[in-house]
């Protein structure tokens, strides 16, 4: 007997250590990515070199408005959605590791510049939660007493966020003490911020204002210079349109000293010297604008739109400031993701239940995969990324 | 004399109860279904349990007045993030969404 059971041994426990490590089964994560199937709670599990689907990561709850970070080394994707929950997804065997409830309603997160620590924004109860990325234990809480956007990692292992319902943006830090974050606060900085952004240097952050025109600046080189307010005029006077889908702002793009932004309640594309925080002109496009985002070599604009405009991206040819290419990929375009040095462009098409794959110096279609009601693409590359 | 009573109550009716009263074909039943799950959805959720605006749930709803809420629908709320619906969705429609918010949005 016991010669017969020894083998057996060696069987059951040898072979999954022997798959795992051959050769065969070894890749990186430099070429994977998620797309949130927003309407079901899923991923799609995507290889971006062989534009295939690797399968579905199921069991993340509401994702409607979800948004993902990734650890430093690739490895985890971490999922915010809607319902409160974080999720930790192991990018190389496609599959949920842990989860956690962390609030009632919550719109997103950031990872600290030492991937060591995952905050998470909140609007129900407003806060910011901060959690150990290996464990997902909870290592700090914010309370805000308002719904939490805009929240961004800056370098000094600190986070940046605005609170929607009083008009401030507030720092924590946790260089010293992650269970005790060091908070400044910033008040009267507007009305309303509704997202932000941190500039790909880490230096810029920008909130947009919904409440009234303008946006506000906070020079992370030189904090204690306060907020500024900037492009107090755009619009002054001028009837907004109504706003269906608000902007996004996290991946505005910044190109040669000039920033690139969605004009709230406008059909066009605002461009600010950012020198100066002034507003250079305007780019008329099909609607309004959701993201406006720059290929990785800077010299194209991707764009776009809310409802009822969605059914179209448009491109944006930099030095010329003109539109050069309107795509109808179909209704719903929620969101556009680049590959890493941004040969191909990737698309969700929520109505049309796929992501479609451009060329973007051809615009030419690579490819098609389907996907239930897809929003947000999120590829590892992001983790070496400042604010994404 | 009989005629004038039933008219009276129907011009004290509010407009939005008697607009309602003819609900929406099918076919564009589903269509509000999916704008109200998917664009109202943006702020609101998907499952209407609130984000940026407020919850859009049975219990958020049910006592809230009809004629507001329509109007809310359609007119949007000034000073705030909601806007306008009145382009894309009629009267009778706007009617017909808040009465199946009250009584459980079918998905």
């Amino acid at each position: 007997m016991k010669l017969a059971i020894a083998p057996l041994l060696v069987a059951l426990l040898g072979v999954p250590v022997l798959a795992a490590g051959s050769a065969e089964t070894l890749r990186g994560t430099g070429d994977l990515g998620i797309a949130v199937e927003r309407a079901q709670g899923s991923l799609q599990w995507l290889d971006t070199t062989n534009r295939i689907s690797l399968g579905r990561i199921e069991g993340l709850g509401d994702l409607s408005h979800a948004s993902a970070v990734f650890s430093r080394d690739e490895r985890h994707a971490y999922v915010f959605g809607r319902d409160g929950g974080l999720t930790q997804v192991d990018m190389l065997a496609g599959r949920v590791v842990n989860r956690i409830i962390q609030s009632g309603n919550s719109i997103g997160g950031a990872i600290s510049q030492d991937g060591r620590h995952i905050a998470a924004a909140n609007y129900t109860p407003g806060g910011v939660k901060i959690f150990d990325a290996r464990t997902l234990e909870l290592v700090a809480d914010i309370p805000t007493e308002s719904k939490v956007i805009g929240l961004e990692d800056l370098p000094g292992n600190r986070f940046a966020f605005s609170l929607w319902d009083k008009g401030e943006i507030w720092i924590a830090d946790i260089s010293d003490d992650p269970r005790n974050p060091r908070l400044t606060k910033f008040t009267g900085i507007g009305t309303q911020p509704y997202d932000a952004l941190i500039s790909p240097d880490g230096r810029w952050y920008v909130a947009g204002l919904y409440g009234e025109n303008g946006i506000a600046v906070l020079d992370m080189w030189h904090p204690e210079k306060g907020v500024k307010r900037a492009l107090p005029d755009y619009g002054r006077g001028e009837e907004k349109l109504p706003v269906y889908k608000m902007p996004h702002l996290e991946t505005w793009a910044m190109v040669g000293g000039k920033a690139f932004i969605p004009g709230v309640g406008r059909h066009e594309v605002v461009i600010v010297d950012v020198a100066t925080w002034t507003q250079e002109g305007v780019i008329p496009v099909a609607g309004q604008p959701v993201f406006v985002m720059a290929q990785p070599d800077g010299r194209r604009l991707w764009v776009n739109f809310a409802f009822p405009h969605y059914d179209r991206v448009q491109v944006i040819d930099v030095p010329s400031q003109s539109v050069v290419q309107t795509l109808t990929p179909g209704k719903a375009v929620l969101h556009m993701e680049f590959t890493p040095r941004g040969e191909n462009v990737w698309l969700s098409v929520r109505d049309a239940n796929r992501l479609e794959v451009y060329d973007t110096a051809t615009f030419r279609k690579l490819a098609e995969l389907p996907a239930a009601a897809p929003s947000g693409i999120f590829f590892t590359p992001r983790a070496h990324r400042f604010g994404l | 004399m009989t005629y004038t009573i039933p008219f009276l109550l129907c011009l004290a009716l509010p407009l939005a109860a008697i607009a309602g009263d003819t609900p929406p074909a099918p076919e564009r039943q589903r269509e509000l279904v999916h704008l109200v799950r998917q664009e109202c959805g943006f702020c609101h959720g998907l499952r209407l349990t609130g984000g940026l605006g407020s919850p859009l749930t049975v219990d958020a709803m049910k006592h809230k007045p009809l004629d507001t809420m329509t109007a809310v629908i359609l007119h949007g709320i000034p000073g705030t993030a909601m806007p306008p619906w009145q382009p894309f969705i009629s009267e009778s429609e706007a009617v017909w969404i808040v009465r199946q918010l009250q009584e459980g949005f079918p998905p």
